[in-house]
């Protein structure tokens, strides 16, 4: 057997984060060649920049992974109402640690990708949705948009031309719904962050005051620096077609070394991932399952074989471990690489309590809206709950699944889908699991206490 | 209302940078309670008149929002992540001994007011839990023991600037604040 080599990180957008001789201002940014490419892009017609980045081929890296071009593509320009440019710097989806990175250590990288995007949309204004969890980020971002102000890379007249953009944080505080773009809208309209039903509300049409907005996610727009540095096609070559691009990977739970990691798209495998990268898992503790991207990505189940067919006609006949870490391979897999967060779990995990641990979250964040996700999240957590006190029934995985699917497709945004597929895809993986807890209400082997 | 002329001075400032007054209503709030620790009605009221609004639409977001608070929390507030990846290194473990330690139930102020616990969601460093907070300032890595070493310090005062944890914040390069 031929052992491949297993591929190295390609950090291009954490290139610097890790290195004790680099600082978050913006002297040691200007050191490194900060902000040239903002120059350089502002030679640029705006329109070109729009058409390197639909080159490049750039997927959003916030969770649905739709590509970046396309969505300024649908901005409207023609209704003369003022266009504004949020970043999405919510962090919100468990599992993901990789915005933190960025704004905490890079924070002038985000500045002049957002600069170089705010202009390619000719915005009025630009905003950084911030958690407010991230006390230290938001004060960073502050300091930095100082400096860059300061320098002209921001603000009145930026680099001397007649272009205008101000740059403002905004923090959240505390909501997980905030992440999804129309509802952090909401909330930066000082309003509840109720998402607003698509269409007619998508905001590149009619987003912040109803004005054209475009949402793009830190990494999504660190990108779109390095796109311009490169540009599009150069970019595009990067990783596979389709999913171009490096992609930062964030991996909890039960390995050796957790961390984040960066790596051109499926150049390496789930299994590289776990076992080389990661360190593989404690002693004599095996792998039981992997949730790939973010909690609300549909589990896998360790022996479970992925078939089918990819987008370009080839089959595929996978184990857990040869899932590539792309966009596609998940997907294809019955999952999705969602924000990126890797979380894996040993042998002494108790499913149950795993997926009881998930609906409470899922039902302490649900913004009450529609009734289905309301109603649903909130009976997913008390089953699930009580089915961890020693009160299992059998027919408990069956009811389960009966609220989880009234949930999915039956509310405004995509948390209902995000509060549904765990549960779905626990209960029909693990139901045996489900089962053995409804006959023996013992908990099984984990000393860990998850619910 | 008695807030401090930097506070004052920060909100109008925060207000000028929205093209809608409404929009600063999240900034303004966490410019109040920072100060005041909590929105109480009158504290509502003011904000709303402060930004055009209604009472009502100041109140719905505190009774929204999980950091927005009603009653204060106590003067040393610790934070424990809950979510999956967290929970999968022992953070149920870390909060229950916090919660001895301290002498107050997570979601409760201590009676002499001095600490409390909040046992909330993901606080995105997946990576490096269990995690906790305390004050502003992020601790990764706590497990059970640690959180012992770590709450024996807070007691005492001492966890600022201490050798054995260093925050993920203090852990940042930084330049150092010009001097102008």
């Amino acid at each position: 057997m031929i052992k491949r080599k297993v591929a190295e990180e390609r950090r291009i957008i954490l290139k610097h984060a890790d290195d004790p001789n680099y600082s978050n201002g913006i002297g040691c940014y200007l050191r490194e060649g900060g902000y040239k490419i903002l120059k350089k892009s502002f030679k640029l017609k705006p329109e070109q920049i729009g058409e390197e980045v639909m080159k490049s081929g750039v997927r959003g890296r916030g969770g649905a992974g739709f590509p970046a071009g396309m969505k300024w593509k649908f901005l409207d320009r023609k209704s003369g109402k003022p266009i504004y440019l949020i970043c999405n710097a919510d962090e919100s989806e468990p599992g993901t640690f990789k915005d933190r990175q960025i704004i905490h250590k890079d924070p002038h990288q985000l500045i002049e990708g957002m600069m170089i995007a705010a202009y390619a949309i000719q915005a009025k204004q630009a905003f950084i949705y911030i958690r407010a969890e991230f006390f230290e980020g938001a004060k960073i971002l502050d300091r930095a948009i100082l400096e860059a102000k300061e320098k002209g890379f921001c603000g009145k007249n930026i680099l001397g031309t007649d272009y205008s953009c101000d740059l403002v944080v905004h923090r959240g505080a505390g909501a997980y719904i905030c992440g999804e773009e129309t509802g952090l809208i909401e909330s930066l309209e000082g309003k509840r962050p109720n998402p607003r039903i698509k269409p007619p509300y998508f905001p590149a049409v009619l987003g912040l005051y109803q004005c054209p907005t475009i949402v793009n996610n830190v990494e999504t727009l660190c990108n779109v620096r390095h796109i311009m540095e490169m540009g599009g096609d150069a970019f595009s070559q990067i990783g596979k077609p389709n999913n171009t691009g490096t992609r930062i990977w964030c991996v909890s739970g039960h390995v050796r070394n957790p961390g984040y990691f960066e790596f051109e798209c499926g150049a390496l495998t789930m299994g590289e991932m776990i076992y080389d990268v990661c360190g593989g898992l404690e002693k004599g503790r095996s792998l039981q399952a992997i949730i790939p991207g973010g909690s609300s990505a549909k589990v896998l189940r360790a022996d479970e074989r992925f078939k089918g067919k990819l987008k370009d006609g080839s089959e595929f006949d996978w184990g857990i471990n040869d899932i590539p870490l792309d966009f596609d391979g998940p997907m294809a897999a019955g999952s999705m690489s969602g924000s990126g967060g890797i979380i894996v779990m040993d042998d002494t995990v108790d499913m149950v309590e795993a997926m009881a641990n998930v609906n409470a979250f899922y039902a302490h964040e649900s913004c009450g809206q529609c009734t289905p996700c309301r109603e649903g999240v909130l009976w997913m957590r008390k089953i699930s709950q009580r089915m961890c006190s020693g009160q299992a029934r059998e027919e408990d995985p069956d009811l389960l699944l009966s609220v989880a699917n009234q949930i999915e497709g039956r509310t405004i945004c995509a948390f209902g889908e995000a509060a549904a597929w765990p549960t779905q895809s626990f209960v029909s993986k693990f139901k045996d699991d489900f089962i053995r807890k409804a006959k023996k209400p013992t908990k099984k082997k984990s000393p860990l206490q998850l619910i | 209302m008695n807030l401090s002329k930097d506070t004052l001075e920060k909100i109008d400032a925060v207000i000028s940078r929205y093209p809608e007054k409404r929009s600063a209503s999240l900034m303004v709030i966490h410019l109040v309670q920072d100060e005041l620790g909590a929105i109480d009605l009158e504290a509502c009221e003011w904000i709303a008149q402060k930004l055009e609004l209604q009472p009502i639409n100041v109140r719905e977001l505190i009774t929204f929002y999980p950091m927005l608070r009603e009653q204060p929390w106590g003067k040393k507030h610790v934070r424990v992540c809950r979510t999956l990846p967290c929970a999968l290194r022992g953070s149920y473990a870390t909060c229950k001994t916090l919660e001895k330690k301290l002498g107050v139930k997570e979601g409760h102020v201590s009676e002499n007011g001095e600490y409390s616990l909040e046992f909330m969601e993901c606080l995105a460093d997946c990576g490096e839990g269990p995690v906790v907070m305390v004050g502003e300032e992020t601790y990764e890595n706590v497990d059970c023991k640690e959180a012992e070493k770590m709450a024996d310090l807070l007691m005492k005062d001492k966890l600022e600037g201490s050798k054995k944890f260093v925050s993920y914040e203090r852990n940042l390069v930084t330049d150092p604040p010009s001097k102008n």
